[in-house]
Protein backbone atom coordinates (compact mmCIF):
# COMPACT_ATOMS: atom_id res chain seq x y z
CA UNK A 1 0.00 0.00 0.00
CA UNK A 2 1.14 3.56 -1.27
CA UNK A 3 2.31 5.58 2.21
CA UNK A 4 1.90 9.01 2.64
CA UNK A 5 3.64 11.88 3.77
CA UNK A 6 3.87 15.41 4.24
CA UNK A 7 6.60 17.35 2.57
CA UNK A 8 5.69 21.01 2.92
CA UNK A 9 3.79 23.27 4.64
CA UNK A 10 2.17 26.99 4.81
CA UNK A 11 -0.04 28.91 6.41
CA UNK A 12 -1.52 32.62 6.70
CA UNK A 13 -3.10 33.02 10.61
CA UNK A 14 -4.17 35.70 12.92
CA UNK A 15 -1.13 34.71 14.83
CA UNK A 16 1.40 34.69 11.89
CA UNK A 17 1.48 35.27 8.14
CA UNK A 18 4.24 31.97 7.52
CA UNK A 19 4.38 28.21 8.84
CA UNK A 20 7.65 29.66 11.49
CA UNK A 21 5.83 32.95 12.57
CA UNK A 22 2.77 31.22 13.76
CA UNK A 23 4.07 28.40 15.66
CA UNK A 24 6.65 31.08 16.96
CA UNK A 25 3.78 32.81 18.27
CA UNK A 26 1.95 29.48 19.58
CA UNK A 27 5.28 28.87 21.59
CA UNK A 28 5.09 32.09 23.21
CA UNK A 29 1.10 31.33 23.43
CA UNK A 30 -0.12 34.97 21.93
CA UNK A 31 -3.71 35.03 21.14
CA UNK A 32 -4.00 37.23 17.87
CA UNK A 33 -7.63 38.48 18.67
CA UNK A 34 -8.37 42.16 18.63
CA UNK A 35 -11.16 44.69 17.51
CA UNK A 36 -12.34 43.83 14.10
CA UNK A 37 -11.04 46.36 11.85
CA UNK A 38 -12.29 45.33 8.51
CA UNK A 39 -16.05 46.93 8.63
CA UNK A 40 -17.64 49.38 10.98
CA UNK A 41 -19.51 47.05 13.41
CA UNK A 42 -21.16 50.37 15.64
CA UNK A 43 -24.59 48.28 14.62
CA UNK A 44 -23.34 45.17 15.28
CA UNK A 45 -22.72 43.06 18.64
CA UNK A 46 -19.65 41.80 17.51
CA UNK A 47 -16.65 43.88 18.29
CA UNK A 48 -13.72 41.16 18.07
CA UNK A 49 -12.40 39.44 15.66
CA UNK A 50 -8.79 36.88 14.93
CA UNK A 51 -7.60 38.94 11.83
CA UNK A 52 -4.70 38.65 9.79
CA UNK A 53 -2.45 41.47 10.20
CA UNK A 54 0.13 42.77 7.51
CA UNK A 55 -0.63 40.40 4.81
CA UNK A 56 1.02 41.40 1.94
CA UNK A 57 0.29 39.40 -1.44
CA UNK A 58 2.72 41.34 -3.73
CA UNK A 59 5.60 39.29 -4.46
CA UNK A 60 3.60 36.61 -6.01
CA UNK A 61 0.32 38.22 -7.45
CA UNK A 62 0.05 41.12 -10.20
CA UNK A 63 -1.85 44.01 -8.59
CA UNK A 64 -3.95 43.63 -11.91
CA UNK A 65 -4.84 39.93 -11.02
CA UNK A 66 -5.24 41.13 -7.71
CA UNK A 67 -8.64 42.75 -9.00
CA UNK A 68 -10.08 38.97 -9.95
CA UNK A 69 -8.85 36.91 -6.92
CA UNK A 70 -11.22 37.70 -3.26
CA UNK A 71 -9.05 38.04 -0.05
CA UNK A 72 -9.70 33.93 0.91
CA UNK A 73 -8.26 32.79 -2.61
CA UNK A 74 -5.27 35.57 -1.95
CA UNK A 75 -4.37 34.08 1.34
CA UNK A 76 -4.74 30.50 -0.23
CA UNK A 77 -1.96 31.18 -2.84
CA UNK A 78 -0.20 33.03 -0.14
CA UNK A 79 0.37 29.60 1.70
CA UNK A 80 0.32 27.31 -1.23
CA UNK A 81 3.37 28.99 -2.70
CA UNK A 82 4.85 28.62 1.37
CA UNK A 83 4.37 24.91 1.11
CA UNK A 84 5.57 24.29 -2.59
CA UNK A 85 8.42 26.11 -2.02
CA UNK A 86 9.23 24.41 1.61
CA UNK A 87 8.73 21.21 -0.11
CA UNK A 88 11.35 21.89 -2.77
CA UNK A 89 9.26 20.87 -5.81
CA UNK A 90 9.22 24.31 -7.58
CA UNK A 91 13.35 23.46 -8.32
CA UNK A 92 12.45 20.01 -9.71
CA UNK A 93 10.66 18.66 -12.43
CA UNK A 94 8.26 15.64 -11.72
CA UNK A 95 4.82 14.42 -13.47
CA UNK A 96 2.48 17.52 -13.06
CA UNK A 97 -0.53 15.44 -14.49
CA UNK A 98 -0.06 13.65 -10.93
CA UNK A 99 -0.24 16.63 -9.00
CA UNK A 100 -3.70 17.77 -7.52
CA UNK A 101 -4.93 20.45 -5.25
CA UNK A 102 -7.87 19.60 -2.94
CA UNK A 103 -8.08 22.67 -1.31
CA UNK A 104 -11.28 23.95 -0.02
CA UNK A 105 -13.11 26.66 1.91
CA UNK A 106 -16.14 26.59 3.76
CA UNK A 107 -17.43 30.39 2.55
CA UNK A 108 -15.86 31.07 -0.66
CA UNK A 109 -15.50 34.46 -2.10
CA UNK A 110 -16.56 37.95 0.28
CA UNK A 111 -18.39 40.04 -2.93
CA UNK A 112 -21.80 38.28 -3.21
CA UNK A 113 -23.27 40.77 -0.81
CA UNK A 114 -22.16 44.21 -1.92
CA UNK A 115 -22.65 42.87 -5.51
CA UNK A 116 -26.88 41.84 -4.88
CA UNK A 117 -26.71 44.93 -3.12
CA UNK A 118 -25.87 46.98 -6.14
CA UNK A 119 -27.92 45.16 -8.31
CA UNK A 120 -31.12 45.89 -6.68
CA UNK A 121 -30.73 49.81 -6.47
CA UNK A 122 -29.00 50.05 -9.99
CA UNK A 123 -30.14 47.45 -12.12
CA UNK A 124 -28.69 43.85 -13.11
CA UNK A 125 -26.04 45.77 -15.92
CA UNK A 126 -24.52 47.62 -12.16
CA UNK A 127 -23.15 43.90 -11.52
CA UNK A 128 -19.00 43.13 -11.83
CA UNK A 129 -17.54 41.02 -14.40
CA UNK A 130 -15.31 39.74 -11.67
CA UNK A 131 -18.26 38.67 -9.51
CA UNK A 132 -18.27 34.94 -10.11
CA UNK A 133 -14.27 34.07 -10.86
CA UNK A 134 -14.17 36.13 -7.27
CA UNK A 135 -16.85 34.07 -5.35
CA UNK A 136 -16.91 30.79 -6.58
CA UNK A 137 -15.95 28.34 -3.57
CA UNK A 138 -13.64 25.80 -6.25
CA UNK A 139 -11.62 29.69 -7.14
CA UNK A 140 -8.73 28.99 -4.28
CA UNK A 141 -8.31 25.79 -5.80
CA UNK A 142 -7.63 26.80 -9.06
CA UNK A 143 -6.00 29.70 -8.39
CA UNK A 144 -3.75 27.70 -6.87
CA UNK A 145 -3.55 25.22 -9.97
CA UNK A 146 -2.28 27.70 -12.15
CA UNK A 147 -0.02 29.38 -10.16
CA UNK A 148 1.99 25.90 -9.09
CA UNK A 149 0.36 24.27 -12.78
CA UNK A 150 -0.67 21.66 -11.25
CA UNK A 151 -2.60 19.19 -13.82
CA UNK A 152 -4.12 16.50 -11.72
CA UNK A 153 -7.58 16.55 -9.80
CA UNK A 154 -8.43 19.84 -8.86
CA UNK A 155 -11.25 19.47 -6.13
CA UNK A 156 -12.65 21.28 -3.08
CA UNK A 157 -14.16 19.52 -0.60
CA UNK A 158 -16.92 21.60 1.49
CA UNK A 159 -18.13 20.95 4.68
CA UNK A 160 -18.10 23.86 6.27
CA UNK A 161 -15.56 23.46 9.29
CA UNK A 162 -14.17 20.77 8.51
CA UNK A 163 -13.23 21.43 4.89
CA UNK A 164 -10.16 21.56 5.65
CA UNK A 165 -9.46 18.38 7.26
CA UNK A 166 -11.49 16.79 4.91
CA UNK A 167 -9.10 18.47 1.80
CA UNK A 168 -6.32 16.85 3.41
CA UNK A 169 -8.21 13.00 4.12
CA UNK A 170 -9.45 13.16 0.83
CA UNK A 171 -5.90 13.77 -0.75
CA UNK A 172 -4.45 11.50 1.19
CA UNK A 173 -6.42 8.70 0.21
CA UNK A 174 -6.27 10.12 -3.45
CA UNK A 175 -2.53 9.21 -3.27
CA UNK A 176 -2.49 6.29 -1.15
CA UNK A 177 -5.26 4.79 -3.90
CA UNK A 178 -2.72 5.82 -6.85
CA UNK A 179 -5.09 8.29 -8.10
CA UNK A 180 -2.16 11.48 -7.48
CA UNK A 181 1.48 11.34 -6.39
CA UNK A 182 1.75 14.93 -4.86
CA UNK A 183 -1.58 17.13 -4.13
CA UNK A 184 -1.57 20.66 -2.02
CA UNK A 185 -4.14 19.93 0.65
CA UNK A 186 -5.99 22.54 2.64
CA UNK A 187 -8.43 25.34 2.57
CA UNK A 188 -9.03 29.12 3.52
CA UNK A 189 -11.68 31.45 4.59
CA UNK A 190 -12.23 35.08 5.22
CA UNK A 191 -15.56 35.52 6.82
CA UNK A 192 -15.12 38.41 8.65
CA UNK A 193 -17.53 40.61 6.88
CA UNK A 194 -21.11 41.50 8.18
CA UNK A 195 -22.89 39.12 6.15
CA UNK A 196 -20.75 36.24 7.72
CA UNK A 197 -20.21 37.84 11.24
CA UNK A 198 -24.35 38.69 11.64
CA UNK A 199 -25.46 35.33 9.94
CA UNK A 200 -22.97 33.24 12.97
CA UNK A 201 -24.45 35.63 15.20
CA UNK A 202 -28.40 35.33 14.79
CA UNK A 203 -27.63 31.94 15.45
CA UNK A 204 -25.56 32.34 18.98
CA UNK A 205 -22.61 30.99 17.24
CA UNK A 206 -19.94 33.81 18.39
CA UNK A 207 -18.85 35.24 21.24
CA UNK A 208 -20.17 38.72 22.20
CA UNK A 209 -17.37 39.08 24.39
CA UNK A 210 -14.82 42.46 24.14
CA UNK A 211 -12.17 40.89 25.87
CA UNK A 212 -9.64 39.66 23.27
CA UNK A 213 -8.69 36.89 26.13
CA UNK A 214 -11.81 36.08 27.46
CA UNK A 215 -12.88 35.55 24.11
CA UNK A 216 -12.06 31.92 22.30
CA UNK A 217 -11.80 30.11 25.44
CA UNK A 218 -12.13 26.16 24.66
CA UNK A 219 -13.83 23.95 27.47
CA UNK A 220 -13.84 26.77 29.89
CA UNK A 221 -16.92 27.21 31.95
CA UNK A 222 -17.27 31.00 30.76
CA UNK A 223 -17.35 29.98 27.52
CA UNK A 224 -20.14 31.32 25.20
CA UNK A 225 -19.05 31.03 21.34
CA UNK A 226 -16.56 31.35 18.52
CA UNK A 227 -14.75 34.22 17.47
CA UNK A 228 -14.37 35.11 13.80
CA UNK A 229 -11.18 34.25 12.41
CA UNK A 230 -9.70 33.81 9.21
CA UNK A 231 -6.83 32.58 7.02
CA UNK A 232 -5.28 29.51 5.22
CA UNK A 233 -3.26 26.43 5.54
CA UNK A 234 -1.62 24.19 2.87
CA UNK A 235 0.36 21.27 3.20
CA UNK A 236 2.03 19.25 0.08
CA UNK A 237 0.97 15.61 0.56
CA UNK A 238 3.38 13.06 -1.27
CA UNK A 239 3.92 9.63 -2.03
CA UNK A 240 6.31 8.04 0.26
CA UNK A 241 8.70 6.69 -2.61
CA UNK A 242 8.28 9.69 -4.81
CA UNK A 243 9.35 11.88 -1.60
CA UNK A 244 12.61 9.53 -0.88
CA UNK A 245 13.54 9.40 -4.70
CA UNK A 246 14.04 13.06 -4.50
CA UNK A 247 14.99 12.95 -1.27
CA UNK A 248 12.56 15.50 0.06
CA UNK A 249 12.58 16.35 3.80
CA UNK A 250 9.54 14.53 5.55
CA UNK A 251 7.31 15.97 8.38
CA UNK A 252 5.21 13.60 8.99
CA UNK A 253 3.21 10.55 7.78
CA UNK A 254 -0.90 10.61 7.21
CA UNK A 255 -1.41 7.19 8.35
CA UNK A 256 -5.52 7.72 9.06
CA UNK A 257 -8.35 9.52 8.35
CA UNK A 258 -12.70 8.93 9.16
CA UNK A 259 -15.63 11.10 7.70
CA UNK A 260 -18.57 10.33 8.73
CA UNK A 261 -22.07 12.14 8.83
CA UNK A 262 -24.46 12.53 12.10
CA UNK A 263 -27.25 13.14 9.24
CA UNK A 264 -29.14 14.25 12.56
CA UNK A 265 -29.12 18.37 12.31
CA UNK A 266 -27.85 21.42 10.46
CA UNK A 267 -26.33 22.90 13.56
CA UNK A 268 -26.24 20.83 16.26
CA UNK A 269 -23.83 17.92 17.34
CA UNK A 270 -25.87 14.53 17.69
CA UNK A 271 -25.12 14.35 21.22
CA UNK A 272 -25.74 10.26 20.62
CA UNK A 273 -21.84 10.45 19.76
CA UNK A 274 -22.48 7.33 17.42
CA UNK A 275 -21.24 8.96 14.43
CA UNK A 276 -18.47 10.90 16.27
CA UNK A 277 -17.11 7.54 17.59
CA UNK A 278 -17.18 6.32 14.11
CA UNK A 279 -15.37 8.77 12.79
CA UNK A 280 -12.57 8.57 15.16
CA UNK A 281 -12.81 4.66 15.00
CA UNK A 282 -12.54 4.75 11.43
CA UNK A 283 -9.22 6.77 11.17
CA UNK A 284 -7.64 4.43 14.27
CA UNK A 285 -8.59 1.34 11.91
CA UNK A 286 -7.19 3.18 9.09
CA UNK A 287 -3.77 3.85 11.30
CA UNK A 288 -3.83 0.15 12.88
CA UNK A 289 -3.26 1.45 16.03
CA UNK A 290 -5.10 1.26 19.34
CA UNK A 291 -6.36 4.39 20.92
CA UNK A 292 -3.81 4.09 23.57
CA UNK A 293 -1.13 4.93 21.20
CA UNK A 294 -2.14 8.65 20.71
CA UNK A 295 -0.66 11.09 22.33
CA UNK A 296 -1.88 14.82 21.47
CA UNK A 297 -5.75 15.76 19.96
CA UNK A 298 -5.56 18.99 18.34
CA UNK A 299 -9.37 19.25 19.20
CA UNK A 300 -12.09 21.10 17.20
CA UNK A 301 -12.93 23.18 20.30
CA UNK A 302 -14.18 25.91 19.27
CA UNK A 303 -16.02 28.17 22.55
CA UNK A 304 -19.58 27.58 21.85
CA UNK A 305 -21.27 25.24 24.46
CA UNK A 306 -22.21 22.51 22.84
CA UNK A 307 -19.05 21.87 20.05
CA UNK A 308 -16.99 21.72 23.27
CA UNK A 309 -19.00 19.66 25.45
CA UNK A 310 -20.21 17.11 22.96
CA UNK A 311 -16.27 17.09 21.69
CA UNK A 312 -15.10 16.18 25.51
CA UNK A 313 -17.73 13.44 25.76
CA UNK A 314 -16.67 11.65 22.10
CA UNK A 315 -12.87 11.89 22.93
CA UNK A 316 -13.77 10.41 26.40
CA UNK A 317 -15.99 7.79 25.21
CA UNK A 318 -13.22 6.61 23.05
CA UNK A 319 -10.29 7.20 25.32
CA UNK A 320 -11.76 6.62 28.48
CA UNK A 321 -10.15 3.13 28.75
CA UNK A 322 -7.11 3.03 27.36
CA UNK A 323 -6.01 6.49 27.54
CA UNK A 324 -8.27 8.39 30.56
CA UNK A 325 -4.94 11.26 30.63
CA UNK A 326 -4.91 12.19 26.46
CA UNK A 327 -3.40 15.42 26.06
CA UNK A 328 -5.98 17.58 24.30
CA UNK A 329 -5.88 21.25 23.10
CA UNK A 330 -7.49 23.63 21.18
CA UNK A 331 -5.43 26.39 19.25
CA UNK A 332 -8.57 28.11 18.21
CA UNK A 333 -7.66 29.61 22.32
CA UNK A 334 -4.89 31.66 20.44
CA UNK A 335 -6.29 32.05 16.78
CA UNK A 336 -9.65 32.24 16.96
CA UNK A 337 -11.79 30.00 14.40
CA UNK A 338 -10.82 29.83 10.50
CA UNK A 339 -13.92 28.30 9.71
CA UNK A 340 -13.03 25.78 6.87
CA UNK A 341 -9.23 26.56 7.03
CA UNK A 342 -9.10 25.44 10.71
CA UNK A 343 -8.95 22.08 9.80
CA UNK A 344 -5.32 22.73 7.37
CA UNK A 345 -3.71 25.02 9.57
CA UNK A 346 -4.26 22.62 12.42
CA UNK A 347 -3.35 19.52 11.14
CA UNK A 348 0.29 21.95 10.23
CA UNK A 349 -0.09 22.59 13.96
CA UNK A 350 -0.27 19.28 14.65
CA UNK A 351 2.39 18.23 12.31
CA UNK A 352 5.24 20.33 14.59
CA UNK A 353 3.89 19.61 18.01
CA UNK A 354 5.29 16.07 16.43
CA UNK A 355 8.54 17.42 15.30
CA UNK A 356 9.05 19.66 17.57
CA UNK A 357 7.85 17.32 20.71
CA UNK A 358 5.74 19.92 22.33
CA UNK A 359 1.61 20.36 22.85
CA UNK A 360 0.42 23.48 22.30
CA UNK A 361 -1.45 25.05 25.19
CA UNK A 362 -5.58 26.32 24.92
CA UNK A 363 -4.97 29.62 26.15
CA UNK A 364 -7.08 31.74 28.29
CA UNK A 365 -8.64 28.75 30.55
CA UNK A 366 -9.89 29.79 33.78
CA UNK A 367 -13.13 27.97 34.88
CA UNK A 368 -13.13 24.06 34.90
CA UNK A 369 -15.86 22.91 33.45
CA UNK A 370 -17.42 20.03 34.82
CA UNK A 371 -19.20 18.61 32.04
CA UNK A 372 -15.25 18.78 30.29
CA UNK A 373 -12.80 17.42 32.33
CA UNK A 374 -9.87 16.21 29.75
CA UNK A 375 -6.62 17.33 30.31
CA UNK A 376 -6.45 20.48 28.29
CA UNK A 377 -2.82 21.67 28.49
CA UNK A 378 -4.03 24.80 30.51
CA UNK A 379 -2.60 28.30 29.48
CA UNK A 380 1.28 26.59 29.40
CA UNK A 381 2.47 24.49 26.40
CA UNK A 382 4.49 21.15 27.58
CA UNK A 383 7.39 19.16 25.85
CA UNK A 384 6.53 15.53 25.40
CA UNK A 385 7.78 13.00 22.46
CA UNK A 386 4.41 12.43 19.95
CA UNK A 387 4.39 9.19 18.21
CA UNK A 388 0.85 9.49 16.54
CA UNK A 389 -1.45 12.36 17.20
CA UNK A 390 -4.92 13.41 16.36
CA UNK A 391 -6.52 16.39 14.90
CA UNK A 392 -10.88 16.79 15.08
CA UNK A 393 -13.21 19.02 12.92
CA UNK A 394 -16.50 18.97 13.39
CA UNK A 395 -18.55 21.01 10.49
CA UNK A 396 -22.01 22.25 10.58
CA UNK A 397 -24.29 20.23 8.26
CA UNK A 398 -23.46 16.98 11.15
CA UNK A 399 -19.81 16.46 9.57
CA UNK A 400 -17.30 14.48 11.89
CA UNK A 401 -13.35 14.74 10.16
CA UNK A 402 -10.67 12.85 11.92
CA UNK A 403 -6.58 12.60 10.96
CA UNK A 404 -4.26 10.52 12.45
CA UNK A 405 -0.53 11.68 11.86
CA UNK A 406 2.75 9.85 12.79
CA UNK A 407 5.96 10.62 13.59
CA UNK A 408 8.30 10.44 10.53
CA UNK A 409 10.85 8.53 12.84
CA UNK A 410 10.00 5.27 11.69
CA UNK B 1 0.45 58.92 -25.12
CA UNK B 2 2.25 55.69 -25.33
CA UNK B 3 4.64 56.32 -22.47
CA UNK B 4 1.93 56.83 -19.99
CA UNK B 5 0.44 53.52 -21.20
CA UNK B 6 3.47 52.02 -20.77
CA UNK B 7 3.64 53.58 -17.28
CA UNK B 8 -0.20 52.32 -16.89
CA UNK B 9 0.87 48.58 -18.26
CA UNK B 10 4.08 48.28 -16.01
CA UNK B 11 2.31 48.98 -12.46
CA UNK B 12 -0.80 46.34 -13.24
CA UNK B 13 1.53 44.00 -14.78
CA UNK B 14 5.29 44.26 -12.63
CA UNK B 15 7.03 44.45 -15.85
CA UNK B 16 9.49 46.48 -16.24
CA UNK B 17 8.69 49.59 -18.15
CA UNK B 18 11.23 49.06 -21.02
CA UNK B 19 10.22 45.68 -21.61
CA UNK B 20 6.77 47.12 -23.27
CA UNK B 21 6.60 47.97 -26.41
CA UNK B 22 4.24 49.54 -29.23
CA UNK B 23 3.91 45.70 -30.14
CA UNK B 24 4.01 43.87 -27.13
CA UNK B 25 1.43 40.89 -27.80
CA UNK B 26 -1.08 41.92 -24.30
CA UNK B 27 -2.06 38.27 -23.78
CA UNK B 28 1.58 36.45 -24.78
CA UNK B 29 3.90 39.18 -23.42
CA UNK B 30 2.04 40.80 -20.39
CA UNK B 31 -0.03 38.32 -19.04
CA UNK B 32 -3.18 39.50 -18.95
CA UNK B 33 -5.99 37.03 -19.61
CA UNK B 34 -9.50 37.73 -20.61
CA UNK B 35 -10.64 38.57 -16.84
CA UNK B 36 -7.37 40.46 -16.80
CA UNK B 37 -8.86 42.37 -19.81
CA UNK B 38 -12.29 43.58 -18.44
CA UNK B 39 -10.11 44.89 -15.03
CA UNK B 40 -7.50 46.62 -17.49
CA UNK B 41 -10.14 48.14 -19.28
CA UNK B 42 -11.76 49.67 -15.85
CA UNK B 43 -7.95 50.67 -15.33
CA UNK B 44 -7.60 52.74 -18.19
CA UNK B 45 -11.31 54.98 -17.97
CA UNK B 46 -10.76 55.65 -14.87
CA UNK B 47 -6.74 57.25 -16.14
CA UNK B 48 -8.54 59.12 -19.04
CA UNK B 49 -12.10 59.73 -17.96
CA UNK B 50 -13.02 57.44 -20.85
CA UNK B 51 -15.42 55.03 -21.96
CA UNK B 52 -14.32 52.24 -23.80
CA UNK B 53 -16.37 49.90 -26.19
CA UNK B 54 -16.81 46.78 -25.16
CA UNK B 55 -16.45 44.94 -28.81
CA UNK B 56 -12.86 46.90 -29.05
CA UNK B 57 -10.70 44.65 -30.59
CA UNK B 58 -7.02 45.14 -28.47
CA UNK B 59 -4.17 42.58 -29.09
CA UNK B 60 -1.18 44.90 -29.01
CA UNK B 61 0.03 47.61 -26.85
CA UNK B 62 -0.18 49.31 -29.86
CA UNK B 63 -4.14 48.71 -30.60
CA UNK B 64 -4.42 50.32 -26.95
CA UNK B 65 -2.18 53.32 -27.84
CA UNK B 66 -4.28 54.02 -30.89
CA UNK B 67 -7.72 53.18 -29.38
CA UNK B 68 -7.18 56.01 -26.81
CA UNK B 69 -5.89 58.18 -28.97
CA UNK B 70 -9.28 58.00 -31.22
CA UNK B 71 -11.55 58.30 -27.80
CA UNK B 72 -10.20 61.21 -27.09
CA UNK B 73 -10.53 63.14 -30.42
Amino acid sequence: MRKVVITGMGSVTPIGNTVDAMWTSILEAKCGIGKLTQFDTENCDIKIAAEVKEFDLKNYVKPLEMKKIDRFSQFAIASSYEAYIDSGLQSREFNRDMFSVIFGSAAGGSTIGPEYHKIMEQGCNAVSKMTIPINLVNMAASNIAIKLKAFGTCTPVVTACASGTDCIGKAYRDIKNGYSNVTLAGASDACIQPVFIAGFNSIGALTKSTDPLRASIPFDKDRNGFVMGEGSGSLILEEYEHAKNRKAKIYAEIVGYGSTCDAYSLTSPDFGLKQGIRAIGEAIKEAEISPGEISYINAHGTSTKYNDKYESMLIKSVFCNENPKIAVSSTKSMMGHLLGAAGAVEAIITTKAINENYLPPTIGYQQVDEECNLDYIPNIGRKKKIRYAMSNSLGFGGHNSVLILKSKGD
Amino acid sequence: MFEKIRKILANETSIDEEEITMTSSIHEDLGVDSMDMYNLMDVLEDSFQLKIPEDSKLVTVGDIVKLIEELQK
